[in-house]
């Protein structure tokens, strides 16, 4: 019996199987497995563990996730925080599990994590992806569910002084929006700022690693409280006019994502208690 | 300079790299339908009574015989030294130079289409790859291996040439993993061990084509000849190295992967060819391409599965010398 296989056995529950039965399932090849090598059981395996952290350490509250279609292309824009992914993985969690409509999310991760051992393997099973344009339209095409964090490392490697402070969009998913004519549903997320707390950044450690960044920061995530705020989905004309024009629709999603953060704020219940 | 051709009723085809077991399942398939005439650079190959066969040496002037003696109007270039012989300076000659001197031929003799075998390797390893690359993807092999030039510069000779002499209709194919019986690729040794090593944390996603299936493929370009251009060839069907290994009763060997120097060097000190230096990059990670244009141009589906393909392999095991 394969390490899978008795993973799948310990962790999947029943109710977890019949949440993600539930889940519209792209095409996948003859060995279960997408393209980008996303597979039926690695992402079930992968929500298992992941939702027991969600419900029971960071005790994630969702508002809005009826905002997430229950069909066809849909772009998931999110502020980025706290050094690990945990944001990305929070939300897809939220979206797999929406009692209104379960999705497969497709979670943009950075281009470093293919190279890290394991780490990039484990991320393409449970269905993420290297940010890369090309992969997004590909799988916006196949009208599915896209997670992107447009501040990218800037967001996630901030330091704690900086919480809750946009820092720059990049505009790539503002014009996969356009192309592809997908709405996008802007996220806050609140909390995942103080999951890991960083003071401090050794860029030169960051250097020599090849890493994009290395924080001061505890070991470990803090069980700090999540609020996802799914706000109402958003479109835009699929006429780029110019590049200001562009920018212009970035800062009104960036406008809203700070509205969601402020609102999440207010309706988070305490920081860890 | 030869006369023009005038309409003769069916193309005469010349298929090199004959002794190969891709070159011959073409040539079955397009034998009886259209005179044939097979060369190899390894030795002259019985094939059959009605087909005449060569030993060549593209560097050398008696490749221009071939043409003198035989109406050539297709030419389906196969023979190429394949990545686990020689050292890099002797395949670039061969396959390079050699193949430019074919293709001047080509032009020389008024050939009027010219199929050539690329590979999905010109695309590179490299772990910022998309997945499902088209044909317009640019191509990064040789900044990842010096191994890999003579592939890259094989490909580029041919694009000039697709798009200076249009004449030529020119189309150059990028199959992926090709595997099957009699195949002896890097991939095709490798699934033939009974050990085989596995890159610490890292299994990517790949493909595979039958070679029945690759050889059908070429068989339907020589129906529509004027479509040239680049063409990637892959089933729809993706499956993780290490469960090829699985499936093809192979022992996985866990191989150091970090720092990649000496998963490299080790490869280098073992000369092992099933999974050479310069190809270990492709055991780390995924280069998925899109074989969606050529299925549509041809209307191409293989029709063998990645399973039927691992059987081959599973079965070969039980043979008691491999």
């Amino acid at each position: 019996m394969g390490v899978k296989t008795l993973l799948k056995k310990a962790l999947v529950s029943r109710e977890m199987e019949e949440i993600f039965d539930r889940v519209p399932k792209e095409a996948v090849g003859s060995y279960g497995y997408d393209p980008w090598g996303a597979s039926l059981e690695g992402s079930k395996i992968g929500l298992a563990i992941f939702k027991r952290f969600y419900d029971h350490y960071f005790r994630v509250q969702t508002f809005g996730i009826e905002n997430i279609p229950k069909a066809g292309r849909v772009l998931v824009i999110a502020n980025h925080s706290g050094q690990l992914p945990l944001d990305g993985v929070m939300i897809s969690i939220a979206v797999a599990t929406n009692p209104n409509g379960p999705r497969a999310p497709r979670a943009m991760i950075e281009r470093f994590f293919p190279t890290v051992p394991f780490v990039g393997n484990f991320l393409n099973e449970v269905g993420s992806v290297i940010g890369d344009p090309i992969n997004c339209v590909r799988m916006l095409e196949r009208d599915e569910c896209v997670i992107v964090f447009p501040e990218g490392v800037r967001g996630s490697g901030k330091l704690y002084s900086k919480r809750y402070q946009l820092q720059r969009f990049g505009h790539g998913f503002m014009h996969l929006a356009m192309q592809t004519g997908a709405p996008i549903v802007p996220v806050g997320v609140v909390g995942c700022e103080e999951t890991m707390p960083s003071i401090a950044n050794i860029k030169p450690l960051a250097r020599i690693l090849g890493l994009p960044y290395v924080p001061v920061t505890i070991p470990f995530p803090l069980p700090a409280r999540v609020v996802l705020s799914f706000g109402e989905p958003l479109s835009f004309p699929r006429e780029v006019i110019s590049e200001e024009h562009v920018a212009e629709n970035v800062e009104k999603v960036k406008e809203k994502i700070r509205a969601l953060i402020k609102q999440g704020l207010e309706q988070r219940k305490g920081r860890f208690f | 300079m030869p006369a023009k051709k005038t309409g003769k009723k069916k193309p005469t085809v010349l298929v090199t790299g004959a002794a190969g077991v891709l070159a011959q399942q073409t040539i079955a398939r397009l034998s009886g339908k259209y005179p044939i005439v097979a060369v190899d650079f390894r030795r002259a190959v019985e094939i059959g009574p009605d087909i005449p066969s060569y030993k060549v040496d593209f560097l050398k002037r008696g490749l221009e015989d071939v043409f003198r003696q035989h109406d050539i109007d297709t030419v389906i270039h196969i023979g190429r030294i394949g990545t686990d012989i020689g050292g890099k300076f002797f395949r670039y000659n061969a396959n390079v130079i050699g193949t430019q001197k074919l293709y001047d031929l080509c032009v020389k003799y008024k050939v009027n289409h010219v199929v050539v075998m690329s590979s999905y390797f010109v695309y590179g390893a490299s772990p910022y790859n998309p997945a499902l690359l088209d044909e317009d993807t640019p191509l990064k092999a040789s900044d990842l291996t010096l191994n890999l030039i003579d592939t890259v510069e094989l490909e580029n000779l041919s694009q000039i040439y697709l798009y200076k002499h249009p004449q030529l209709n020119m189309q150059i194919l990028r199959p992926t993993n090709i595997a099957g019986p009699g195949v002896r690729n890097n991939i095709g040794r490798l699934l033939s061990l009974r050990w085989a090593p596995v890159l610490m944390g890292f299994n990517p996603v790949m493909q595979f084509i039958h070679v029945l299936d690759l050889a059908d493929a070429i068989g339907l370009l020589l129906e529509k000849p004027k479509k040239a251009g680049i063409y990637n060839i892959a089933p729809n069907d993706w499956v993780p190295y290490k469960t090829v290994l699985s499936e093809c009763n192979i022992h996985a060997v866990p191989f150091p992967s970090v720092p990649t120097g000496l998963t490299v060097s080790t490869s280098r000190l073992l000369k092992w060819k099933a999974f050479p230096s310069y190809l270990v990059n492709y055991f780390k990670y995924p280069v998925i391409i899109d074989g969606g244009k050529f299925e549509r141009t041809f209307g191409f589906k293989p029709a063998r599965s990645l399973e039927e393909i691992f059987t081959h392999y599973r079965e070969l095991k039980k043979e008691p010398w491999v």
